[in-house]
């Protein structure tokens, strides 16, 4: 009897307010502080400063938002669709489409053609409100090639009524006919600055406590993907409870940082070649549940930094690395990949 | 009635506070769980160490004993082609669980089917502790590029009454924007030391002790800090030998047997025969439904032990690496395991020669090797 489990919603309207408002509280950082309007967009200048600009005009072209993940490319776009057609009727004008939505060709066409035509309601009072609805596929870069172009015809067909938005990380997997159509806004990671000010502005409010090192070493690990600094900031202050401090150490806890002695392990085996020593602190490594592609990205750093070993050593052993990196992105065995790369380099290092 | 359980299953904590090893991160969880704004979860670590009893006691100390009430539906979904896919789905009422195995390479339909069912349904009990409703994802390391890409917009759009917990070995395979979504819960492997506090837990409560703590010790090392199969091979232990005694021999799988076997009979000799020997007997334990993978690993790991010289070790190693790579991305396992051991013959009876050690076997290696190889080629 699943019977139980998914009852449909019932609207229960004498404490639907209450309900919001708790479920308000609930959210989790990430969603509650998203940004509402465009002004509340951190750090992308140059995108913000020119849609506002178009906003102006009434003319909006069709856009197209990339940039790597937790930079504000959902947010800008609801937010510019709550700043165009207002909090009430932005549901009704905009619609979208994700990767989790069916986005065949034939499904695709259907959907626009049916939201495009359902009839703009236009208040003629209210002339602040263009006549054209806004369509968002957002992780377009999941479409397949033969998806998006036939997106090309729907596009030019509903031109009148219809905006497209298209969203993704990779603008490369972006058809050129398709991104040639629209006015492309690349997000870059967030700077330094103002991930710090934003983190500072949640911490404020939830009345958390932090050490400078500790903001910085956030943002740091986080490689200016806010969401991940908000995600790891409400965490690390839920480990340390309320009225603590959150210290760096905290930090690297949470944002599931390799403990350095696990990595000071490895890279002492790279000037043995001793099978054992390594097969000893690859299974540690391995049984301490940490993720071999973090070993990997930290390993990494260390080969950057050392100063025993050539140029031409080093361009070797990013070789082997780059294999593993590839072979874990395939789903191979994460200990035998460690023990491999780590073998391969302790040939090239010792 | 607990009398048919297995040992693993009858003793598995059920709340948070009866949590073994791990305090901090137990608290940690309790403390998340307290608070309201509980965040999606990615939990993951090495297999036998704790997670899949870890998220049911989070569930348990969310919703209390109701979400340990489970019930099985078949339920059935329908792709974009027509077809019909039928799903045993677990769930209680709080809580919905699925396993990424059990779909294959529809799963971003089932999932998200199964997601915007449960987001647009609300907790029917009034009294219920917490808002929204969990839905978990086993093994979630095994879902399609297409699935995860599938999760991003919907784990933000849905944050209102949905929250996720993925299961699974390694964060290696799991794309960057979904990590960037959740809270990264480490469960590693228990320490030795915790493991046979364990056991001496168990045994006591089943009243067949002692347990001397030496032979405990060596269940929890050959078990490789698996918490779930040291308690299997404890219970065979038990039913091998009681009392328990200090240098009882420790129970192994018979299949680990078998390819001990065959990695003693490939250092042995390295020709033709052999390698039609092994072949039968990797036959063998594909058709028992071992795991390729598994048995490419272990297999390795008889080899490498077997073997002196550290630059054997590695070349072997090496090669191991290389096919169990093949192995995941191409079809038949048959030809990878193969491959791998035409080569480690090659490779063994090569140093054999450089050192003087004497042949065992007859005939050469060098066309069997290619045999391998070749078939290996064909394939990709
Ligand atoms: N530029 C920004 N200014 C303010 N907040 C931001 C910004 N970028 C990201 N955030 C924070 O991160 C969260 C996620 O941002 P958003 O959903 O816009 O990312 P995205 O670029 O769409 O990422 P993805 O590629 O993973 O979909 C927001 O809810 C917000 O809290
Ligand atoms: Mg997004």
């Amino acid at each position: 009897m699943a019977s139980s489990f998914f009852a449909k919603r019932q609207p229960g309207p004498s404490n639907a307010a209450a309900l919001a408002a708790q479920a308000a509280a609930n959210k989790p950082w990430i969603e509650k502080y998203r940004p509402k309007t465009m002004d509340d967009i951190s750090s992308q200048e140059q995108a913000v400063a020119v849609l506002k600009k178009t906003l102006e005009s009434q003319n909006l072209p069709h856009l197209l938002f990339y940039g790597p993940p937790g930079t504000g490319k959902t947010s800008t776009i609801l937010a510019l669709a709550r700043d165009i057609y207002g909090p009430e009727m932005v549901n009704s004008r905009v619609l979208e489409l994700n990767a989790s939505d069916e986005r065949g060709i034939q499904v695709i066409r259907e959907k626009v053609k049916n939201f495009a035509r359902s009839t703009v309601s236009t208040n003629t009072s209210d002339h602040s409100v263009p006549p054209y609805k806004i369509i968002i596929l957002d992780e377009a870069d999941s479409m397949t090639a033969d998806a998006q172009s036939a997106l090309r015809r729907t596009m030019e067909t509903y031109s009148k009524l219809t905006r497209f938005c298209l969203i993704c990380n990779y603008v490369t997997r972006i058809i050129e006919p398709l991104a040639s159509r629209c006015a492309k806004f690349r997000f870059r990671p967030l700077e330094e600055h103002h991930s710090k000010s934003r983190l500072e502005l949640i911490c404020l409010q939830e009345g958390v406590q932090i050490s400078p090192e500790a903001t910085l070493s956030l943002i740091r690990l986080s490689d200016g993907d806010l969401r991940k600094a908000i995600m790891f900031l409400q965490s690390a202050s839920r480990l340390v409870g309320k009225g603590k401090e959150i210290t760096v150490e905290v930090v690297s806890d949470v944002a599931g940082t390799v403990p350095e002695s696990v990595i000071d392990g490895l890279e002492a085996c790279w000037h043995t070649r001793d099978y054992n020593k390594i097969s000893t602190e690859v299974t540690f490594a391995v049984r301490e549940g940490h993720s071999a592609a973090r070993i990997l990205t930290q390993l990494h750093e260390r080969l950057l930094r050392n100063d025993a070993l050539t140029s031409l050593q080093k361009a070797r052993m990013a070789e082997a690395f780059g294999d593993m990196d590839k072979a874990l992105n395939d789903g191979a065995d994460e200990e035998l990949q460690l023990l491999n790369m780590m073998s391969r380099v302790s040939a090239i290092a010792a | 009635m607990d009398a048919g359980l297995l040992w693993v299953d009858k003793h598995r904590p059920n709340s948070l506070d009866k949590l073994d090893y791990h305090p901090d991160l137990t608290a940690h969880l309790k403390s998340l769980c307290a608070s309201g704004d509980f965040p999606h979860m990615l939990v993951y670590g090495p297999s036998g160490a704790g997670k899949k009893t870890r998220i049911a006691c989070i569930l348990r100390e969310l919703f209390g004993a109701g979400a340990s009430k489970l019930k099985v539906d078949p339920r059935v979904f329908e792709t974009p082609s027509k077809r019909k896919l039928e799903i045993q789905v677990t769930s209680s009422n709080y809580h919905i669980e699925i396993n990424p195995s059990d779909v294959g390479n529809q799963d971003r339909i089932v999932i998200q089917d199964l997601l915007k069912e449960v987001a647009q349904t609300q907790q029917l009990d009034a009294s219920a502790q917490k808002r929204f409703k969990v839905v978990v994802i086993h093994e979630a390391d095994l879902l399609t590029r297409d699935a995860q890409a599938g999760l991003r917009r919907t784990m933000e759009k849905y944050m209102g009454n949905l929250r996720i917990i993925m299961c699974c070995n390694t964060t290696s395979n799991i794309i960057g924007p979904i990590q960037s979504r959740c809270l990264l819960v480490r469960v590693g492997a228990p320490t030795e030391a915790a493991m046979v506090e364990v056991m001496q837990r168990v045994v006591k409560k089943e009243h067949c002790g002692p347990l001397p703590d030496s032979f405990a010790k060596r269940l929890a090392q050959d078990s490789g800090r698996n918490l779930r199969r040291a308690l299997l091979m404890l219970e065979t232990a038990k039913v091998q030998r009681q009392p328990f005694a200090e240098d009882q021999a420790v129970p192994r799988m018979d299949w680990e047997d078998f390819i001990k076997h065959s990695a003693v009979n490939i250092l042995k000799s390295q020709n033709a025969d052999t390698l039609l020997t092994v072949r039968g007997n990797l036959y063998e334990l594909i058709n028992h439904c071992i795991d390729p993978p598994t048995i490419l690993k272990t297999l390795a790991k008889e080899l490498v032990a077997r073997i002196e010289k550290d630059e054997i070790k590695m070349k072997v190693i090496q090669e191991a690496a290389f096919y169990e790579h093949r192995l995941r991305i191409g079809n038949k396992a048959i030809f990878h395991l193969e491959a791998f051991v035409a080569k480690v013959m090659h490779i063994y009876k090569k140093y054999k020669v450089r050192f003087g050690v004497p042949l065992l076997g007859k005939g050469g290696t060098t066309g069997e090797t290619g045999t391998g190889q070749r078939k290996n080629e064909g394939e990709e």
